[in-house]
């Protein structure tokens, strides 16, 4: 099987499984065997084709034309090879913990559930391989739309409205910002190909191409660059998972990572930070950095808590891609996988401690550690992993970045960075903290509480020890981005595929 | 027998309805209607077929040779729309036998399948006709068929929704024939050929200016170009399901062609946007419907008026192409006479469909009934994903061709209105998806279950299409950009 | 002088304008259904004339082959008004068939009434 087919293959493997949960939706046991299967085949399918790019290999795969010029088309390259290794590898564990937070608080139409959630992981891989703006517009708005269903799972009054804003943001600036973007830029250009190097560069300079980056990164609301970051918090009345992995990794990642993939491919670092006009921009993810940290310091709501970190974490990724340099690449990229298996960890336990004791407020959850001890601790790994302290994962990325902030001479990107993980200390640590050294109410009833079911601590402790390897093992991701820009010594792989 | 298939597609409907008319009874009615129906897209198929291949076709309607004779003329932008009309009148037959039985008193129905006919003729014929006179009367065939059409609806609005369509549509169709007069004093002759010759000569006089001033005005009208649309909301809303599906998808189509036939190809490009400004106008209008019959639509409680007003704001985006008026805007503006003919047919059928299941299409009585009509309202979702101008769908791809054509006439503003306006067909659509699928069951839905094959399986095509024509373009897109050469050529 | 010696001249056209202008106000204006169909043809009527009046030629005759004549009125105008009439017609005819539903409908065919009570499909 060539590489090509594979890429085809990973496309088309979640997206037959929304059709097979669909037919098995009668018998759970069933659908939920489809959805790991699905699951795991596409984990497989992926990390087959990890190595040959990380070896320098570019499949490229035509579907069709749709106007002239402009074709549905895919191409993998190292950031999105990165992408699609999280959202498919998280999308694994994730599906066990669905199996037993789903189950144990009765959702209704889970079907629906797990198909929008395929729907969902789908689109998140074509805008991983997308080779070119319309592609990766297309399946940016599918996105979009199959999560809708999601966030508005719950059917109430307040699901309804958290969906109409989660829609109107995300469609509204995908529309009115991005699209005009996409457009300017095929006039002006005459292509959409995403090329290394990028394709402005000779074509747009001074005001204009700020005003294109505007369009861009304010176009692209999965980002949630303030302020257009008010329908993550919306988002949060989906159920946990949702929360966890798409809230948490395929969406918002779909957004850094397509502001990351537009900066290095249509941009070109080089271009971008000769003209200046990333000044700007940086100062705009720094303030978002840091106010929404601030944001999430006065939160009592555990899930807004971490929506807001969750904004926060995505300035960090912008912030790379807007010191449109090596590090801040190298940084910003491996943030996106930093950030994921940190912060999924996180949802998972909020999730856990929903299901085990009914408990949504940072307030209540005194004394909670002693009876659900698997739990916080793996809070306390994904905490200090997002904080970006060794020895877990979250460490490497904001190493990176600082260096990318020195490179480009920003001290006070520098000082913004240090200062937001003081922050991060300052409304995650003591939740823990709280759980293990509060003393537990006296109602009598924290004794009853007793850890989550074990689907959901087999996917949490999962990602916790994640945080760890991370740590251990970032020369991957490293290698990976770094062959952006050092064109990869083999270039021979890719024409023996092409003709197989 | 190939060389005759120009008065085929018009002669079959015409003698197809006054046999419906003789048979007086419903279900053979239907069927006459039917085979005509489904004739209809093979012959205008194969006539395209043979344009695409080797040019326009040009056929001496009783032997008389033009100018002198009238002449039916296919050339790529008419084959287009004779294609167009002929695919929405067959797959809207097989879906309008049960529609129909429900929605009109068993000894209408004949009449209706009469009229449905009639009314197919006419707007084929105006496609298909290279004679300005003939083009008047064809216009009156399909208009006049239209009147009874939406006069046979349930509600008794009907009759006066009916009344206002003759008043306007009258007025329209006088005032395109005065202009037709002008032209024709001013130049002898009234085949579309002849006339665009001899305009040549003739010159910019103020005659020939007040004919296109006149023409356009009585177009506007007919293809309800804000602010002149206001009989259109009544007359698709209180029309049997099956009229306001055909009619939304086809009617005001066929008359922004008559309009563009005459603006581009007859008086030329440089006449009409030269002399007058129309362009100006166009734009002007056009954003006018977008934004206003849009928000208009968001407060509508009767969902099919809803839709309705959303035509109005879709044909803004159709005339936005015109006003444009260089090859991109305009290649939009055709396109999107295709994709919003077949999506907007879709959301009505789908309509036609609830009416059938639960009798209303008041928004509450539509409050959950996607759980008990999943697949119908599915459709919904998809053909509204398309109105909304959704990447995949039919709709993405006219308004990307709008902004592309926006773009380059360095109207960067207007691509900003054009996605601006976008947004509020999300709020209505969204509203409708929102209601139907996660609001308790409404007291009528509790008689919904899914619509019978029949009816489904024609809106189902047409969603289809809406599918696949957002994702292979080289038909849609592909044809209405030779036609957008073809008009544009007019250029002298 | 020569403004005035063109208006006179150009007579018919002053006829036109007088009644199109006029059909039009009456269906503009008017509220009863009847009356406004009467205007609408009024209206019709003065196209018409936009047609039939440039068609005749001072001095001419029919279109009759002979050697005898040698000037001849347009025919076509006279033909294509022929169809004109007819289409006109049928729709003064579908518009009182209206009426008389709208009649029996509402018991009335004053617009005034009938939209007085939020018929207008609101």
């Amino acid at each position: 099987m060539s590489l090509e087919h594979l890429v085809i293959l990973a496309i088309c493997i979640p997206a037959v499984g929304i059709a097979l949960i669909w037919l098995t939706g009668k018998s759970p046991d069933r659908r939920e065997t489809v959805t790991l299967v699905t699951a795991g085949l596409l984990l497989v399918v992926v990390l087959s084709i990890f190595p040959q790019v990380l070896a320098g290999a570019r499949p490229e795969v035509r579907l069709i034309e749709v106007l002239p010029g402009i074709s549905l088309s895919f191409a993998v390259e190292p950031l999105g090879m990165l992408f699609a290794t999280i959202a498919s590898g998280l999308w694994i564990v994730n599906s066990i913990y669905s199996i037993g937070y789903m189950r144990s608080n009765e959702e209704p139409r889970q079907t629906q559930f797990y198909m929008c959630f395929a729907a969902a992981i789908t689109s998140t891989i074509g805008i991983a391989f997308a080779a070119n703006l319309f592609t990766l517009f297309i399946f940016y708005e599918v996105l979009t739309l199959s999560t809708y269903p999601l966030v508005t799972h719950k059917g109430n009054e307040e699901a309804k409205r958290g969906g109409r804003i989660y829609l109107l943001i995300l469609l509204g600036t995908s529309m009115v910002l991005l699209l005009p973007a996409i457009i300017w830029t095929w006039v002006i250009t005459g292509t959409m190909d995403f090329t290394p190097g990028g394709i402005l560069a000779g074509k747009v300079d001074g005001l204009t191409l700020g005003l294109l980056l505007g369009l861009y990164v304010f176009g692209i609301g999965k980002a949630a660059l303030m302020p257009f970051h008010r329908w993550l918090p919306a988002a949060m009345v989906a159920p946990t998972p949702v929360s966890a992995l798409l809230h948490a990794v395929a969406v918002v990642k779909a957004g850094v990572f397509s502001v990351m993939k537009i900066v290095v491919y249509i941009f070109g670092l080089e271009h971008l930070s000769a003209s200046g006009q990333n000044q700007w921009l940086l100062y705009v993810a720094a303030a978002t950095v840091l106010l929404a940290s601030l944001v999430a310091l006065t939160k009592d709501n555990l899930k807004a808590r971490l929506a807001y970190s969750t904004v926060g974490q995505l300035g960090y990724v912008v912030l790379g891609a807007a010191l449109a340099n090596s590090m801040g690449m190298i940084g910003g990229s491996m943030h996106i996988a930093m950030h994921a298996v940190g912060k999924i960890t996180l949802f998972f336990c909020a999730g856990a401690i929903y299901t085990a004791a009914h408990k949504t407020e940072v307030s209540e959850l005194d004394g909670l550690g002693r009876v659900m001890p698997i739990t916080f601790a793996a809070f306390t790994i994904g905490a200090i992993s997002t904080i970006g302290l060794p020895p877990f994962g979250g460490a490497w990325s904001k190493w990176f970045l600082a260096l990318g902030a020195l490179d480009a001479g920003q001290l006070a990107i520098v000082v913004v960075l240090m200062i937001s993980s003081l922050l991060n200390i300052a409304y995650l640590l003591p939740i823990p903290f709280r759980a293990f050294f509060s003393k537990p109410p006296k109602d009598g009833k924290s004794e009853a509480i007793k850890e989550a079911p074990l689907p959901c601590l087999i996917a949490l402790g999962a990602t916790a020890v994640g945080c760890f390897l991370l740590f251990l093992f970032p020369d991957t991701i490293f290698d990976l981005i770094k062959s952006i820009e050092v064109p990869a010594a083999i270039d021979v792989p890719s024409e023996q595929v092409s003709d197989g | 027998m190939n060389s005759q298939l120009p008065a085929l597609q018009i002669v079959l409907p015409l003698l197809g309805a006054v046999l419906c008319a003789v048979l007086r009874k419903g279900n053979l009615a239907w069927g006459v209607a039917l085979v005509t129906s489904l004739a209809m897209p093979v012959i205008s198929g194969l006539m395209l077929q043979d344009v695409l291949a080797s040019g326009p076709i040009s056929y001496a309607m009783g032997g008389w040779a033009p100018p002198f004779g009238i002449e039916y003329r296919v050339d790529a932008a008419s084959g287009f729309l004779l294609l167009l009309i002929s695919l929405i009148g067959a797959v809207i037959m097989p879906y309008a036998r049960l529609s129909i039985a429900a929605e009109i008193a068993e000894q209408d129905v004949p009449w209706f399948y009469t009229m449905y006919l009639l009314c197919l003729a006419g707007l084929l014929g105006i496609a298909i006709t290279g004679d300005a006179f003939n083009a008047f009367v064809f216009l009156e065939i399909s208009s006049l068929s239209t009147y009874a059409m939406i006069a046979m609806g349930k509600d008794r609005r009907a009759l006066l929704a009916s009344y206002q369509y003759l008043i306007m549509g009258t007025i329209g169709a006088t005032f395109f024939v005065a202009g037709v007069g002008l032209l024709y004093s001013m130049t002898g002759s009234l085949n579309f050929v002849d006339v665009a010759d001899r305009l040549a000569e003739v010159g910019t006089s103020r005659p020939i200016l007040a004919a296109l001033g006149l023409i356009t005005v009585g177009m506007s009208l007919k293809l309800a170009l804000f602010p002149l649309h206001v009989w259109l909301p009544n007359a698709y809303a209180f029309a049997p399901s099956v009229a306001t599906a055909f009619l939304a998808a086809t009617a005001t189509k066929v008359a922004v062609y008559l309009m563009l036939r005459f603006m581009f190809s007859i008086f030329g490009v440089s006449t009409t946007l030269a002399n007058l400004p129309i362009g100006e106008i166009f734009v002007t209008l056009a954003l006018a419907a977008m934004f206003g019959a849009s928000i208009v639509a968001i407060f509508q409680e009767n969902v099919k008026r809803m839709l309705a007003y959303s035509s109005v704001a879709q044909i803004g985006y159709i005339t936005l192409g015109i006003g444009i008026a260089n090859q991109a805007g305009l290649t939009g503006g055709i396109v999107h006479l295709f994709n919003h003919a077949i999506m907007k047919a879709a959301l009505f059928m789908v309509l036609g469909a609830v009416v059938y299941r639960i009798g209303s299409v008041k928004i509450d009585a539509l409050a959950g009934i996607g759980r008990r009509m999943p697949i119908t309202m599915g459709a919904f979702v998809i053909a509204g994903l398309s109105i909304i101008g959704t990447p995949g769908t039919a709709g993405f791809i006219s308004k990307w061709y709008l902004a592309v054509g926006a773009f380059e006439k360095g109207w960067w503003w207007l691509v900003f209105l054009l996605v601006t306006s976008s947004l509020l067909s999300v709020i209505y659509i969204g509203r409708v998806i929102e209601v139907t699928w996660f609001r308790p069951l409404s007291k009528e839905g509790e008689k919904a279950s899914e619509t019978p094959l029949s009816m489904l399986i024609p809106t189902l095509i047409l969603v289809a299409a809406t599918i696949y024509f957002g994702i292979d373009t080289s038909l849609t897109a592909g044809i209405a950009s030779k036609a957008a050469d073809a008009l544009l050529a007019g250029l002298r | 002088m020569a403004v005035i010696e063109s208006i006179i001249q150009h007579y018919n056209h002053w006829i036109m304008i007088f009644l199109m202008v006029s059909g039009l106000y009456i269906v503009v204006n008017r509220g009863n259904m009847v009356k406004k169909l009467v205007g609408l043809s009024l209206f019709q009527t003065s196209v018409y004339l936009i047609y039939i009046t440039p068609g005749k030629i001072l001095g001419g005759t029919p279109p009759i082959l002979d050697d005898a004549f040698t000037v001849y009125s347009n025919p076509l105008p006279h033909v294509l008004i022929l169809t004109a009439i007819v289409v006109g017609v049928a729709t003064l005819a579908l518009g009182l068939a209206l009426v008389v539903r709208i009649n029996e409908a509402y018991g009335s065919i004053e617009e005034d009434e009938l939209f007085a009570n939020g018929e207008d499909g609101t």
